[in-house]
Formats: C-alpha cells, structure tokens, sequence
C-alpha cells in the first residue's frame, strides 16, 4: 500500500461534511421554519492515550444466542492478548459489547448506540445474516466501520457499502462452490439437496447447482424446508432413489432432530451425506441420534478435532481460547464450541490492528484512513493471528477467501480427509465498493 | 375540541421538536425510530383501545408498509414520495379485505383469526424469498433514498432531516388520531367497545364502524413501515413476525389503552427500557418481564390511563 | 418413493404430529375452558417441561429409561409448582381480568425464557428416548418411540375425559366452566378449582412435553410453536371441549402431512394457516364448540 493511498484529502471531507449539514438545515427549515441546524454529526476527538473502543455486537439472546457466547469467548481472548502485546498503536482495545437479540431492528439500533453514544472506533462481530443486512445501512451512514463475522455472501455481493467488511472469514459462496470438485470426485455426481427455505439456503441452492454442473454433476432434487419446522421425516421422500449424494445444510436448534430422522428413515442403507458444519455447531457428535453421522462428510472452516498433527497456530489458538483437542471446552468436556465459526473473531481483530496500524490510526478522524488500509490488504499469511490458515483478500468486494476443510465422522470423531486450495474458492468479483464514496 | 387538549398535544409535538437540538445524537437517532414506531402503536390503539378489538396481527399491515415501500423503490423504479403512497394504499386495501374477513368473528376468535392471517402474510414474505431475500431481507442502498419534493432535494440518509420527517409523520398521525376519537364515529367507536348490540339496536352499522377502526388502524401500521423501510433502509420478515404483531399490543397498554398520547410514550418507555437494560445486562428481556408483570399488577390502565383515572379526567 | 409407501408415510407423520399437538393442546383447553383465560405462557411452560426432562435425565444414573422416568415424575412437579405460585401470586390478584392475563403472561414468557436462558443455556439439547426401537418398513424405516407418542396421548386423552366426564372433581370443573357465579351460588370454592385448574393444565403440558422431547429437543426458544399450536388447536375444536380438541388435532395434523405431498411446504403451511382462519370465521364458536350464550 503507498501513502498516498491512505491520506483523504481534508478538505474533502470537510466540504462533506458541510453539505450534510446544509442539507440538514434545509430540511430543519422545511419542517419547522428553522435557521440553524442542530450540527448533528459530531466526532469526539480522542485523545490518543484512550483506548481504542470496539463496539461487538453479541447474539446473547435470540436464535444465535449459542454462537454468541462462543463469539464472546473468542473475542475476548483475543483482545486480551492483542492488549497484553501492547494494544494498537500503543493504545488498548477496550471491548464494548450489546447484546442484538439476534434481530436486525435492534441491530440497527445497537450500531446507532456504538457510532452516537459509545463512540466507538469501529463495531464488529455480527453473525446471523439478517442482522449484518439490518446493522450495515446504518454503519454506512454514521460512517462507523463495521467489520462482520458472519461468512454470509452479503459484502461480497455488493449489497451493503464501503463501510462494510468481512476479512476474518470466507463467504458462504467461496465455501460452497470449492466443495463441488471434490464431491464430484469422492462422493457422487447427482445431489440431492436439504435446505432451509430462506435466503441462506437460497445462497447454497445457487452457487452449489451452478458448481457441481460445472464438475459434470447433476442437483437432483431441491428439498427446501420452511424454518419453522420441527419435524423432517415427511420430506424424506422426496429424496430420488438414485441420489449419490445428500447434501444437507441446515442452521437453528431443529438440526438434531433432522439427522435423528434421517437415520430412522434410511437405517444402514442410505446415500452418502455431504453437509455443513454450521447445522452441528456446539452440538456434541456423540449426541444421542447422531450416530448416523458415521462415515459422512462435512464441511467445515476449521477443523472442531486438532487431529494427530494439529499446526503450532492451532495449537497457541486453542490454549488462549479455552477450548481442548475435540473443539469443546477446557472447563466442561461436554460443552463443545462452535469451532467452525469463531474464530472469525480472532482473526477479525487482527485485522483491524493490522489495518490501524498501517493507517496510524489515532482517532475517529481517522476513520477514513482505516477503510483504505483496510481495502489495501491483499495477502493475509497463517500464523497466531490467522491460525485457520492463509487467506487473501479482495479489497474491492471487501471479502476474505481462505482454505475450507473436509472431514469425515470417523468413531464420532472427524477428521479432515481433504483441505482445498484458495483457488478453488475464487469467483469473479461482483462488486467494487472503492468506487464508493467515503 | 377544548383548547387545553390542543396545548397539550401540540405541546407535545413541540416539545420533540425542540428535543433535537439539546439532546445527545443518539437520543436524535433513538427518537426517530420511536416516532416512526408510535404512528403503528397510536394506530393499533384505534382498534384496540377505542374500539375494544384485540388483534394479534398487525405485523401483516407493518409489513405490508415495509415491503410495499421496499420493493416499491429498488424492483418498482418508484420514488420516495410515491412508494410511500403506494405502500399506504396497500395497506389500505390488505386491511380492508383481511378486516372484512377476520371482523366475523370476535373475542378470542379474532384475535387467532389475526394471528392466522399474520402467520400466513410472514410465510408469503418466506414464499417469495426470490424477491424478499426471506430472512435476510433487503438493503435499500443510498440512492433509492434521495428524491426531490416541491424542486426541495431530500436525502433520507441525512439523520436531521429524518428525525423531522418522523417528527411531521408522528404529528400528523397524532391529529388523524385526535380528531377521528372526537368525531361522531369516534364515539361509535367506543359505544361499540362498551355494548356493541346496544349500538347495533342504536341503529348503528357497527360492522362499518369496525372495520372503519380497523383500515385506519392498518393503514397507521402501513404508513409506519413504510417510513421504517425508508429510513432505515432495510426490510425483512423478522420484521414481519408475530413479535412485531404483539409490541404495539405492549406499547399500547403500557402507556395507556383508548387515551391518544398512551402508545406514544408506551413506545418510547419500553424502547428506552429494552435499550437501557441491554447496556448492563443481556438479561434485557428479564427487565421487560418484570416491569409488564408490575405494570399489570399496578398499573393495569397503563400509565396514561391511571393518570387520567386518577388526576386527569379531561384526557382524551 | 411411489405413491401408496409416500401416503402411508404421510399418514404415519400425520397421526405423530396429530399427537403432539393434542398432548401440547390438552393443558391449555383445559385452563382456556374452565378459566377462559389466555395464557400465553403455556408455550414456555412446555419448554421447561423439556428442559428439566433434559436436566434430570442428565442427573439421574441408570440409562435413558431412568431419567425418562424421573422426568416423568419430577418435571410436571416443579412445573405445577411455579404454575402455583403465577396463579396465586398474578393471576388471582388481576382477577383473571382477559386483558391483563395476556400481558401478564407475555411478561411471564420472557421471564422463564431469559431464566432458562441463563441458567440452562441456548444450546439444543437432545434427550435420548427411553427405548430406541426402528420399525423397518420394506420402504422407509420409522421410530418406534413415535408411536409410543401416539399411545401416551391416547392413554392421557382418555383419562382426562374420564376425569372430567366421570368423577366429581370433573363436575367441579364443567359446573365452573359452565358459569363461575352459579358455581359460587352452589358453595363451589371457585378460587380453589381455578389454583387446581391452573396447576393441572401446567403440569399436563410439563407431562407431554417429557413425552416429545425425545423425538425433538430441548431449546429455551421451543415454546412459541407448541404455543401456536395449541391456541391453533383449542379454538378450532371449540372452547373447552377436549373431544373437539382432541378431533381438530387429528385433523390439523393429517392434513398438514397430507397437504405437504402436494405443495411445497412452506405454500402447505400458508394454505393450511388460511384454512384455520377461514374456519374460525365461518365458525366462531369453532368445529365442535356450541355458540357462546
């Protein structure tokens, strides 16, 4: 990145500013016969001994409550550690956490609090989709830098704004259409899909079809299943009985009940299952009903099992988390973490150091600054503070691509029998969010 | 109309008007999306408070507003001004036909005849997941958000001006309401929550005057989600379910059930309550809890309507 | 799969959800009928029935069958005990006046969900069912403990009616529900019939959910849907008649299998949500009630 990248010309912004508050005052005076604007947008000057504050928007409550305690855990860890080598720029990371309800309404009004009454420096952490949707219209607006942990294909599609990033983990599009070769290779060519009926599912309809076709494949059955439902043995029929593969991906508490139905339903004679990690997230693979897990595979970002020869990173990652070997945690074996996902978080956190320090960082007059550097990001190399693995990064979409693994349920166990390249989960860009203005 | 009722709310308007310019921005930014909720709640209280009808689903109508508006703007090519419209005129055809249906029964029936046709409007949104995007919803970017009225450039993601244009909307919604309770209908309205077959005896068509309160009502949740899409910039069927059905059924009552101010400031405790309570605990929904189950215990008219029952005969 | 294996599935699923529906439905057309108040708090009652199942299962040694047992026995206790204290603590002091119950008991609802939150935690929690028996089919294989489901419900159905039909507490009950002011002119302690109505109705819901949450899981957001339904359930059969009850289950349930042949699902459940609507406007009174006096 070069310097001239990273400085905003001041008078820009000023002039930006300006008009904002031209227009505001011209619509105050519509209203109420008004002269003066209120001089809405007021940034506090920081000062630079201040902690660097960091709005984390937590599903404490809500659907995603399960993963929002893991997303805790996680970034809390990491900003222990990000604070105990120094902080940023000299300055410490203070977490302020709210909690969202796992709803994009009070979302929304949780980046409203971070941007206008915390005065955060940037706000991060988001997971489910419809939150980041609802939460990043008004990142955008109050000019807040939000950077998201919720693998949804929503930045990289160009739907939200500059404002907007994910670079701590890969999009639900990069991870499934790098699944297809090698299912078509391993597992079978006419696939059978479950998935739930809303828009995530809709995003691994799309991009799964188009990339199996792709390998010489076939999807031979579509199966949506509405969100609301509790029971799935009904819709098991519809699976042709020349499917080589079932691949399912399912997200929200009913999954146990879907696999326990699926092996009631098939007994041992049943087609291999492909599915995604994210229906087993914190749930034990022992679970009661699970066992028909055996032999199948799964995707997942990063292996919930260290295996025999876990990385030195992983290892490091694991230690300062709290979490063992099989991906539960330290206090309570049977407590199992949502692996595949959190550490997102960590290497989020990462980035935005990285990211700061590259703008030097010093204040919300800054902000600007540290989109840029943020967007000048390319390569991200594995280490303790990437140890899913390398990534790269595309500025212009604000997305991050890495490694997706494979793992087969082997005792109850997984383990990984295949680990893709970036490559294979490369798509062309969609979008270009540095045309945007600041 | 006595003049101290016209102070009164006027001075209310007033007071939000002049709130702006002391407060911190995020009050600014709270405030606004309380104004654009309270036009849904003093709507529902038409229904609910004046004419005695409890529904659980006017989240259809919110979103009927919402959608309408959405869609409207980013599939439909519309502008602000005239989505806005179209959105309200949608909601007024959906709760004309959904009332005509659902206001055949009554008591409990209505209320599960709402829920039901809400239930079925939430899995419509879900149905149509191509153009909804379901769950996820949809962003309305910036540019959908800019429109010219009167040759005057407007841009809804300046927060001054949406905080007045909340502020306009919610006055306007205050006046309608105001001046149909103390209308001839109004009044109708309430004989037929206090008797409705000794109104019907009166000569009066009831079933009219029912579903007058329940258009009206549907097209305040309308207009409100609307103004919720525009201004915040985004739709989905969260916003749709049946939680959405049942906070102005909260608002309502804790500020005051049949008393014109009531949902207003019903809206704005609990809002500040859920968002004060989240700030030192998660358990924000323990809080809210807790003070509905007081509220009932000590407070079953709501806070206006104690107010009122006790010291303020006059309110309206 | 071909038609007539893909209809007996349809059936099988039918009768199972049927099931579940009646047993979720029996608490609160009981407490709905004889109080004629809503509770909405009924759902969450039902997730606590499924999380102490969850919890003491995990407490009690000896293999499923055990903690089913204990469950069976302990959950619909504490349950009724905390249904107890709402009823004398709440209820009784709003004067189970229609309105103020619902918003009383919308608090409630977030009460138990944030405590069971904290305390239980938001993760789903499978319980394994007492007995793990597959019926295979020559087409599809089925769990047996489904249809152990089925028969509970039956047994619990038949007994309630039998309680209500045939014994004196029954007489209490349909004299209360019939007109609290004659009840009182007959020395009817009426307070103490609605405490025990109260409590009954909850630890009948605590009872059927011990029952299904083998075949689903424990989750401290399950309670909406069980409350839905039952509301679904008791006001299509018609207010406080369980025989109605019990037949708008069997129906609701057959048809929402049978109707997901056909559509896709999620356009079934638009079609059947109507048809309860449809229903309830054409008949206020609902499929088996007789019109309010």
């Amino acid at each position: 990145m070069t310097d001239t990248r990273l400085i905003v010309p001041e008078k820009k912004r000023i002039s930006r500013r300006s008009a904002l508050k031209l227009a505001g005052t011209g619509a105050a005076s519509l209203m109420g016969g008004l002269a003066a604007g209120p001089g809405f947008v007021r940034y506090a000057q920081a000062q630079s001994s201040e902690p660097i504050r960091v709005g984390f928007q937590v599903h404490r409550t809500g659907i995603g409550a399960a993963y929002g305690r893991w997303y805790e855990q996680t970034t809390n860890a990491a900003v222990k550690l990000i604070n105990e080598q120094g902080g940023i720029n000299g300055r410490q990371i203070e977490i302020i956490a709210e909690d969202d309800a796992t709803d994009p309404g009070r979302g929304a009004e949780v980046v409203e609090k971070f941007a206008t009454q915390h005065k955060c420096d940037v706000a991060f952490g988001t997971l489910f989709s419809h939150v980041v949707m609802g939460s990043a219209p008004r990142a955008g607006e109050l000019k807040l830098p939000y950077y998201v942990v919720s693998e949804g294909h929503h930045v990289a599609s160009g739907a939200l704004n500059r404002y907007t990033f994910q670079p701590g983990i890969t999009d639900v599009k990069s991870q499934v259409i790098s699944m297809a070769p090698w299912i078509a290779k391993n597992v079978g060519k006419k696939v059978a899909m479950i998935f739930p009926d809303f828009a995530f599912g809709y995003d691994h309809r799309d991009y799964f079809s188009a990339a199996i076709k792709a390998q010489g494949g076939e999807v031979n059955a579509l199966i949506p299943i509405p969100p609301t439902e509790t029971s799935f043995t009904r819709y098991f029929p519809q699976i042709p009985a020349d499917t080589e593969v079932i691949y399912h991906v399912m997200v929200g508490p009913a999954v146990l009940t879907f696999v326990k139905e699926l092996g009631e339903h098939f007994g041992s004679q049943h087609p291999p299952l492909f599915g995604f990690i994210d229906s087993l997230e914190a749930v034990d693979l022992k679970s009661p009903g699970l066992e028909f897990l055996e032999g199948s595979y799964l995707w997942e970002a990063y292996p919930r099992f260290a295996g025999a020869s876990p990385t030195a990173a992983d290892t490091f990652y694991r230690g300062k988390v709290g979490v063992d070997a099989n991906g539960a945690s330290v206090a309570d074996p049977a407590d199992i973490s949502t692996y595949s996902h959190m550490f997102g978080c960590w290497e989020t956190l990462y980035i935005i150091k990285q990211a700061m320090e590259a703008a030097g960082y010093q204040g919300a007059g800054d902000k600007a600054k540290l989109i840029e550097a943020t967007e000048a990001i390319t390569t991200i190399p594995e280490g303790n503070e990437h140890p899913q693995g390398d990534k790269i990064f595309n500025g212009k979409i604000h997305q991050s691509f890495g490694h997706q693994n494979i793992t087969q349920v082997k005792n109850g166990v997984g383990e990984v029998v295949y680990r893709t390249t970036i490559e294979e989960g490369l798509y062309e860009p969609e979008a270009d969010y540095t045309k945007m203005p600041l | 109309m006595s003049v101290r009722i016209i102070l009164l709310h006027a001075g209310v308007i007033l007071a939000l008007f002049l709130m702006q310019f002391l407060a911190s921005d995020y009050v600014v930014l709270t405030f606004t999306r309380i104004m654009v909720l309270a036009i849904y709640a003093l709507g529902y209280n038409i229904l609910f408070g004046y004419t005695g009808l409890l529904s659980l689903g006017h989240a259809m109508f919110f979103a009927t507003g919402l959608y309408g508006a959405a869609l409207g703007v980013t599939r439909f090519g519309l502008g602000v001004p005239e989505a806005m419209l179209v959105a309200i005129g949608l909601g007024i055809i959906v709760s004309t036909v959904i009332g005509a249906v659902s206001l055949r029964a009554s008591g409990v029936a209505f209320m599960i005849v709402t829920l039901m046709f809400s239930q079925a409007a939430f899995l419509t949104v879900l149905y149509f997941g191509d153009y909804t995007r379901g769950d996820e919803g949809i962003v309305i970017s910036d540019e959908f958000r800019r429109f010219s009225l009167f040759g005057l450039e407007a841009d809804l993601a300046n927060p001054v001006l949406r905080y007045n244009l909340a502020l306009a909307f919610l006055a306007l919604a205050v006046a309608v309401t105001l001046a149909v309770i103390r209308s001839r209908a109004g009044h109708v309205l309430v004989a037929i929550r206090e008797n409705e077959s000794r109104t019907a005896m009166l000569g009066y068509d009831t079933a009219r005057y029912k579903l007058l309160a329940f258009v009206l009502s549907g097209a305040f949740a309308a207009f409100s989600g609307a103004s919720y899409a525009l201004m915040f910039a985004y739709a989905g069927s969260t916003l749709a379910s049946i939680q959405y059905s049942i906070h102005p059924l909260l608002w309502t009552l804790l500020g005051g059930a049949a008393t014109v101010l009531g949902p207003v400031l019903g809206t704005a405790l609990m809002f500040l309550l859920v968002d004060f309570a989240s700030g030192f605990t998660s358990a924000s929904l323990l809080v809210v809890g807790v003070a509905l189950i007081l509220l009932v215990l000590f407070f079953p008219k709501g806070i206006l309507g104690t107010l009122r029952q006790r010291y303020l005969p006059w309110l309206p | 799969m071909s038609f007539f294996p893909h209809l007996l599935l349809a059936l099988l699923e039918g009768t199972v959800a049927a099931a579940v529906l009646a047993l979720s439905a029996l608490g609160l057309s009981l407490v709905f009928g004889v109080m004629r108040i809503v509770n909405v708090a009924h759902g969450e009652f039902f997730m606590l029935g499924a999380m102490l199942a969850w919890w003491i299962a995990k407490m009690v040694p000896g293999g499923p069958l055990a903690g089913f047992l204990a469950a069976l026995m302990l959950a619909p206790a504490l349950v009724g005990l905390l249904a107890f204290a709402t009823e004398r603590l709440l209820l009784r002091r709003i004067g189970y006046d229609p309105e103020a119950t619902i918003v009383a008991t919308i608090g409630l609802m977030f009460v138990i969900q944030q405590l069971a939150l904290s305390v239980f935690g938001a993760d789903a929690k499978p319980v394994a069912a007492p007995f793990t028996y597959r019926i295979a089919f020559p087409w599809f294989g089925f769990s047996g403990y489904k249809l152990f489901v089925v028969a509970a419900s039956v047994a619990l159905l038949l007994g309630a009616w039998w309680v209500l039909a045939r014994t004196r507490f029954g007489l209490i009950m349909r004299v209360t529900q019939f007109d609290r002011e004659t009840a009182t002119a007959f020395g009817i302690p009426v307070n103490q019939v609605y405490a025990a109505v109260f409590v009954i109705g909850a630890a009948l819901v605590a009872v059927s959910a011990v029952l299904i949450v083998p075949i689903q899981q424990a989750h401290y957001l399950m309670g909406l849907d069980p409350l839905l339904m039952s509301f679904i359930v008791v006001i299509i059969g018609g207010l406080g008649s369980i025989r109605g009850s019990v037949l708008a289950a069997l129906i609701i349930g057959l048809a929402d299998g049978v109707i997901s042949m056909f559509f896709t699902p999620t356009l079934a459940s638009i079609i059947a949500t109507l048809a309860v609507a449809l229903v309830l406007v054409v008949r206020p009174q609902g499929l088996f009630g007789v019109p309010a006096r």
